[in-house]
């Protein structure tokens, strides 16, 4: 039987803001133990929440990002349920009325097409502590640092068919939330979790398979494995004639399976209501007209700028604006430069791969954006060839230089463009080969093609790549009709 | 007149002219407090050393020229307001320990306003009662009759300002927890609007409905206590940003022209005749003054206490799940796993009346039943609401009576609490609604106290005030103490 | 519709109160009483009435992001049951 497989992401997306989202306490990461959970953040008796200003607008930023509406009154409702690491025995979070509603993001696949992924909703939300468990003599201890960071959860509508188109849309809601500077996106520190709904059914049937929730996985890797492990457990499961039980999981990344998980509420009823300690939050128009106008260049826009403006291809603009960091350099570059093509394919070539060598993010880059543009124009101006350009980039990644004049003046590498020096040497080359040189002559146009190219890699070698290869060429040509 | 008699008003006289200091003051009403004490068992806690020191400092204050009304009065706090390192235990055997990391915001701007507070009063266990018998502390005595129950939840605070062990205390009022023990106890208490005084630092019951006020011997001693502790807090996100009136200068308004409204529902079956009777005498006594009265209709009065029985519940079952022995509170002995330690920790924890609301209320939100339950007991607050502004429209005060019925013996409703709930059934109304309520004497049936209720439109503890203190003016009811106190 | 034994055993797990086996009976018993008085309410009709969460109907205000809190780990562990190296200590969390 032929599987369709449907997806459907729960996105928790940790917002930036300074202080949590009910109190004001710190929200850093890697605090000590406890040092950060004020009077609120530990559901200490007779304690209230207020509302951080700052995650509405970011939770605002999004919702309009995705071409969400805003609801006007939205409004907070508690979930109840007993855990250590929920200080209050509910979670504060949005239900029946979120604050944002259905929205889209498109995403790109590998074939190069785009497609549409509905959102059906994001709300506000405040974390939980943690749990943990190294052994205090049989006993947990609980943090509750986070307790009380914000969040906001982005639901998609079951759209996505496979592992890679998941990905892809956890890519495209990363590089948005970080787009909107409402998201740090660190997925290794949980700034960026995701729960995956996943299910299966015969192919062109309409009803959705039984769906199983794995929590909490953390890397854009085990999203794409844990769901194609997840996929096949279950195509496995029916056709050995099992059913699916709905169910949350967990996957294990040593072991690449998912397991059930037992924990937490088992009978899962929520008893969710308004909570009575926060009035409904109202959202005016003025002020989404203020956030809208404060929105940077999205994604999209910017991708469609970079082929409009640059003439770059589809592949080129969506891979240098897939983070906003990635598309600031590359803008840089080609601020320096002015030729937007060499820059993307300096920055998309050479610089991707030592970034990735190192495992280095852009931002942390051993060749800045001004070193990058100012070499990019000593080879537009022939002081150095591109393939001498590749050793001076390396120079410079190696801190051997503080621009790419610099190394070039400290190497030498400055090109020949002298024809009487280009000559004599291309007269030693000859005279060393003269073997060749008489072969060449007797051979026809088809071969000739061939061996001129041994010229030209003798003449480079002499000249230890120094020589423009343009002058090379045609004094080369030259020289061997004559 | 010995000290212990004397009203808030009456001492910040006494203290500004130094016929005694706020330390000679304290000091006789903790001896007071030690010798009486016992017989009503009003107090929780004690705080000798704080009360010395806030004394010490409010005539250090006073030395250095402030002269605040409130400067070294001694008052104390029921014991759901959190003081800073001082027990607070909501009469609960699960705040064991408890003592709180820091101030309610209450007890912080009464305490700026200089006053010296002498401990924590009773109450019933997180405010859950009408009779003060839900204590883990054991039950509060009226002073009228100390086989009787004093009312609650604000039960430690009505006897001990009645028994004048102190001039004033702080109450709170979820269904009637300040109105209906001051009018079982012959003092004067408000309710104020939702949202007038913060709940920060006052452990929630019911957070829609929670309301923290003063009890007094007056009217008077009321508007100087409301003054200092209600106002905007930026730390309640349900406080009110609106300036406060100037609760003193209302007091002295005359009547002339009030309109009074007398609900017929108040007045039906369920109700003792002879309280019925005292709070038509309070009419008259208004006419006097100058108000008209005409017969209103609150007609979905009847419909309050299932939907308050709902509400209340549902939000205290939330609300009470932060008590699981984790970070601070009791925690029962060797739990085995996670599931003991919360069910052992809040079986032990809470008392019999606490647990019963906490399953009301989980039942009332559960999958199901949310709709039946909370939906629709939310649809009658609304029409209750309703009913209350278009009285409104029509008069400027409702009056009627506080209970059906005088003290009740101690013991006599524990059998069935659903008898009890009945009690609070003039009260709860104004809760639900949000409206401001006061209750006052309004005389004596049988030696015990009849309180008469009073209710305004939304933000007018004024004209509430200013109506007490006109009647007290002219009426002797307040004045009585209780034989013995 | 009574509540039997099995559903206040339920009620009771959701809300993690431990009830000794003699306390269910009565207490079934005494939730039949409140749900009977509670159920009243059914017979009225609210028929297009918008249920009323807060009495006044304000809206929320909102606090400017700025992390005024410090540590007082040391102040609020101190009335903790049981704490070691900073965290509150509960039986084993199992996953």
């Amino acid at each position: 039987m032929q599987w369709e497989t449907v997806i459907g992401l729960e996105i928790h997306a940790q917002l930036s803001t300074q202080s949590k989202i009910f109190s004001a306490s710190a929200t850093t990461f890697g605090a000590e133990p406890n040092t950060q959970a004020s009077l609120v953040d530990l559901g200490m008796p007779g304690t209230l929440p207020v509302l951080n200003a700052e995650a509405v607008r970011m939770a605002c930023k999004f919702g309009l990002a995705i071409d969400a509406h805003i609801a006007p009154h939205n409004i907070f409702a508690r979930k109840n349920y007993f855990y250590p690491d929920l200080p209050k025995g509910y979670q504060t979070s949005q239900m029946d009325h979120p604050i944002v509603g259905k929205g889209h993001l498109d995403i790109s696949l590998e074939d190069g097409t785009v497609k549409r992924i509905g959102i059906t909703r994001a709300h506000l939300e405040e974390d939980a502590g943690k749990s943990l468990h190294e052994d205090f003599h049989g006993m947990s201890g609980i943090d509750l640092n986070r307790a009380g960071t914000p969040l906001l959860e982005i639901v998609s509508e079951p759209d996505i068919r496979s592992a890679k188109e998941a990905v892809a849309y956890v890519k495209a809601i990363h590089a948005l939330v970080r787009y909107l500077g409402i998201c740090d996106g660190n997925m290794a520190e949980g700034s960026l979790r995701c729960d995956c709904n996943v299910s299966v059914r015969p192919k062109g049937q309409a009803e959705f398979g039984t769906r199983a929730e794995i929590k909490n996985v953390n890397s854009f890797r085990f999203i794409e494995k844990a769901i194609n492990h997840e996929v096949q457990r279950q195509i496995e499961l029916i056709e050995d004639g099992g059913q699916v039980v709905q169910e949350t999981r967990l996957y294990d990344p040593n072991k690449d399976q998912t397991r059930s998980m037992r924990s937490k509420e088992e009978a899962n009823d929520y008893r969710y209501f308004p909570c009575p300690d926060l009035l409904p939050v109202v959202i005016e128009q003025s002020f989404l007209d203020e956030v809208r106008a404060s929105l940077p260049e999205l994604p999209v826009q910017k991708r469609e700028r970079f082929e409009a403006q640059f003439g770059l291809s589809a592949y080129d603009a969506t891979v240098l604006a897939a983070s906003r960091e990635m598309a600031d350099y590359f803008e840089a570059v080609n601020s320096v430069c002015g030729d937007a093509k060499l820059a993307a394919n300096w920055v998309m070539g050479e610089l991707s791969s030592l970034l990735n060598k190192d495992n280095l993010e852009i931002d942390q880059s051993p060749v800045s954006a001004e070193q990058l543009g100012g070499m990019i124009l000593r080879i537009k101006d022939n002081t150095i060839s591109g393939k001498i350009a590749k050793m001076v980039f390396e120079a410079l990644a190696a801190g051997e230089g503080a621009t790419a004049d610099e190394v070039i003046e400290k190497k030498g590498l400055k090109q020949v463009t002298d024809s009487g020096a280009i000559e004599a040497m291309l007269d030693e080359v000859l005279a060393a080969n003269a073997e060749q040189v008489e072969q060449y002559r007797a051979s026809d146009e088809a071969k000739r093609g061939k061996m001129f190219g041994f010229f030209v890699g003798q003449a480079m070698k002499a000249s230890k790549g120094k020589a423009n290869p343009g002058q090379v060429n045609e004094l080369l040509k030259k020289k061997l009709e004559s | 007149m010995s000290m212990h008699e004397l009203t808030l008003r009456q001492i910040a006289s006494g203290l500004a002219n130094k016929d005694f200091s706020a330390t000679e003051l304290t000091q006789s009403l903790l001896a007071r407090i030690q010798a009486v004490d016992p017989q009503l068992n009003s107090f929780i806690t004690v705080t000798e050393e704080l009360a010395l020191s806030q004394a010490k400092s409010a005539d250090e204050r006073r030395a250095a020229g402030e002269n605040g009304a409130l400067l070294g009065a001694p008052i104390a706090h029921k014991d759901l307001f959190c003081t800073r390192n001082v027990l607070t235990s909501c009469a609960s055997k699960i705040l064991s320990g408890f003592k709180a990391p820091y101030d309610a915001t209450v007890v912080e701007k009464l305490a700026a306003a200089g006053t010296v507070t002498l401990g924590k009063l009773n109450m019933d266990e997180f405010a859950m009662g009408s009779a003060n018998e839900s204590s883990h502390f054991g039950p509060v005595k009226n002073p009228w009759d100390l086989t009787r129950v004093p009312g609650g939840s604000s039960g430690g605070s009505a006897a001990a300002v009645a028994a004048r062990l102190i001039p004033a205390a702080t109450g709170t009022d979820t269904g009637g927890s300040i109105r209906q023990p001051a009018a079982l106890t012959n003092l004067t208490g408000l309710k104020p609007t939702y949202g007038r005084v913060s709940r920060w630092g006052m452990i929630a019951y019911a957070s829609s409905l929670d309301q923290g006020g003063p009890l007094a011997r007056n009217a008077e001693d009321c508007a100087l206590l409301l003054q200092a502790m209600a106002g905007f807090d930026p730390k309640d996100s349900t406080s009110v940003d609106q300036p406060l009136d100037d609760y003193l200068a209302a007091l002295s308004q005359p009547l002339a022209g009030l309109r009074i409204g007398l609900p017929r529902e108040y007045f039906g079956a369920g109700l003792d005749a002879r309280i019925g009777e005292k709070v038509l005498g309070v009419v008259e006594e208004l006419k006097k003054l100058g108000a008209t009265v005409k017969e209103i209709s609150l007609p979905n009065m009847q419909h309050a206490i299932p939907a308050y029985y709902v509400i209340a519940p549902a939000e205290a079952s939330s609300n009470l799940s932060r008590f699981d022995g984790v970070r601070f509170g009791y925690r029962c002995e060797n739990p085995v796993n996670l599931e003991d330690l919360y069910k052992r920790s809040r079986g032990e924890g809470f008392g019999t009346e606490v647990k019963r609301r906490i399953m009301v209320g989980t039942y009332a939100l559960s999958a199901g039943y949310y709709d039946a339950y909370y939906i629709k007991a939310q649809q009658i607050r609304r029409l209750i609401k309703n009913d209350f502004v278009a009285a409104f429209n029509e008069v400027d005060l409702i009056i009627g009576p506080t209970t059906p019925n005088l003290a009740w013996k101690i013991g006599e409703k524990n059998a069935d609490p659903v008898s009890a709930y009945l009690e609070d059934i003039y009260t709860i109304t104004a809760n639900l609604a949000g409206i401001p309520g006061l209750s006052m004497p309004a005389g004596f049936v049988d030696g015990l106290p009849v309180g008469v209720q009073l209710l305004a439109p939304y933000f007018q503890e004024a004209r509430l005030l200013n109506v007490a203190h006109q009647y007290q003016q002219v009426t002797e009811w307040h004045t009585q103490a209780p034989t013995g106190f | 519709m009574a509540l039997e034994r099995s559903d206040v055993e339920k009620i009771a797990h959701l809300a993690r109160l431990g009830l000794t086996e003699a306390e269910v009976p009565q207490t079934t018993d005494t939730l039949n009483n409140i749900l009977g008085l509670i159920d009243a309410m059914q017979a009225v009709d609210t028929t297009g009435i918008e249920p009323l969460a807060h009495p006044l109907e304000a809206t929320q205000r909102l606090r400017a992001d700025m992390v005024t809190e410090t540590n007082q780990r040391e102040a609020y562990q101190a009335i903790a049951p049981a704490v070691e190296s900073g965290l509150y200590l509960v039986p084993k969390v199992i996953e």
